[in-house]
């Protein structure tokens, strides 16, 4: 456990897999930490203060002090608590860059498409932001090769960096193909990746931490609905 | 010069702002390397087995390994060259995520829509496009003074992370300037960043390896009009 002087505190949103990733970390170091659920709809003075510029969860909180987008308080996590629990990036700068570069593909490339899916106003446009998704994910087959060479995650032996910063995104993975009636991780092309994900998915790490994917299929519903009845405004 | 940490290759395209900021830290590092220059239209097979995934430059190979993406290889370079030359990331890890936090904003709030400007077709997305740069510089001028802590750069009293970063679109900031008539960094609306911008120019590494303005706006606009020639034959 982290020094009793240490106050973390979490602004979240439940739905969101930028926050199980902040959640995640924590919870792989061991730390302990409050946690505020916001309403996105109707912000608290806390989140606009300590996030000015995007004004988005997650946010956290160290002794006062904010720290904005996932990836980065990921590393900052694993940075300041470098003594606690295990390191989430690898020592060998070499490997470092590599799994920068992965985590950087999951967010630059998924999210994009993954996010345009969610808030389209027309079929065409959630049909091609579908098809660029399944096309996208595939090089993490690739990602996972290069990353785990041989083991069970992005990490080696054990959980890293890209596990953390592809894992909080499960529960989506999982919704998104029910609602596309379609295995967004093909088993066939991405058998590495499916794997990953199940054995992921099995960690008490995943079970304490990940959301329902019930509840997160309703909530792409509820997005995917609304976001269309706006269209037609 | 350093260099006897082994062989460092970097593959560009003389025009990229991207391979300007590896080519900077590079400098600032005090590291040789071999300098590759590509042609984007016919990719060398070196290039393609470097970057299997994105096929783009830059693509700094240390010791035969490649490295992708340039924000992921100049912290490649502060990393595996920690003790050559001035660090570029801070050593504080709350500094080190504010540097982090205002280059991811460089990349997703100024790069993204900046880019499109170049890109897309009607005068409304181009408008729509710049008016997204510019109030991202407007931010970032913010984010200078939250860095700098009154200092000259971004990285305090030296060059650091953000600086590389934003340092090496200065050409293309220039350029754009030039191009559209639209200032990206006004002195009148964001002055620190207008000072930030002269004294940048000012270093060793800036005049080492920043391209020339000139010869910037005859790319681009070599570029709008093979893109405006294909679009009319289409």
């Amino acid at each position: 456990m982290a020094g009793g002087n240490d106050e973390l505190k979490l602004v979240g949103q439940w739905a969101s897999p930028f926050v199980t990733r902040v959640k995640l970390a924590l919870h792989i170091k061991g730390l302990r930490y409050e946690y505020v659920e916001e309403d996105l709809g109707n912000k608290s003075d806390l989140l606009l203060s300590c996030n000015p510029v995007h004004k988005k969860v997650p946010v956290l909180l160290h002794n006062g002090k904010p720290i904005c987008e996932s990836q980065i308080i990921v590393q900052y996590i694993d940075e300041v608590f470098a003594g606690t629990g295990p390191s989430l990036l690898p020592a060998d700068p070499y490997e470092r860059a590599v799994a920068r570069f992965w985590a950087a593909y999951i967010d630059d490339k998924l999210e994009p498409p993954w996010d345009r899916l969610f808030r389209a106003k027309t079929d065409g446009v959630r049909a091609a932001a579908m098809k660029q998704l399944f096309e996208e994910v595939e090089a993490l087959e690739g990602g996972f090769k290069e990353c785990s060479k041989g083991k069970d995650f992005f990490g080696g032996d054990s959980i890293g960096y890209v596990d953390v910063a592809l894992g909080c995104l499960v529960s989506w993975v999982k919704a998104t193909s029910v609602l596309a009636g379609a295995e967004l991780f093909d088993a066939a092309k991405m058998p590495l990746l499916t794997a990953w994900m199940e054995r992921f998915g099995e960690l008490e790490l995943a079970r304490a931490v990940l959301q329902d994917v019930d509840a997160a299929v309703e909530h792409g519903r509820m997005l995917m609905a609304k976001n269309a009845a706006r269209a037609s405004n | 010069m350093a260099g006897g940490d082994g062989d460092l290759k970097l593959l560009g395209m003389w025009a990229s702002p991207f391979v300007t900021r590896a080519k900077l830290a590079l400098h600032i590092k005090g590291l040789s390397y071999e300098y590759v220059e590509e042609d984007l239209g016919n990719k060398s097979e070196l290039l393609l087995s470097s970057n299997p995934v994105h096929k783009a430059v830059p693509v700094l190979i240390h010791n035969g390994k490649p490295v992708c993406e340039s924000a992921v290889v100049v912290q490649y370079i502060d990393d595996a060259f920690a003790g050559a030359g001035p660090s570029l990331l801070p050593a504080d890890p709350y500094e080190r995520a504010v540097a982090r936090f205002w280059a991811a904003y460089v990349e997703d709030k100024l790069v993204t829509p900046w880019g499109r400007v170049f890109r897309v077709k009607t005068d409304e997305a181009r408008a729509e496009a710049m008016n997204q740069t510019i109030a991202a510089v407007d931010a970032l001028e913010g984010g200078l003074r939250e860095c700098s802590g009154g200092k000259n750069f971004f990285g305090g009293d030296s060059v650091g992370y953000v600086d590389v970063l934003l340092g090496g679109l200065v050409p293309w900031i220039k350029a754009t300037a030039r191009l559209s008539g639209a200032e990206l960094i006004d002195a009148a609306k964001t002055p620190l960043l207008a000072a930030w911008m002269e004294r940048f120019c000012e270093l060793d590494a800036a005049k080492a390896v920043l391209q020339d303005v000139d010869a910037v706006v005859e790319y681009a606009k070599a570029v709008q009009a093979r893109a405006a020639a294909a679009a009319a034959s289409n």
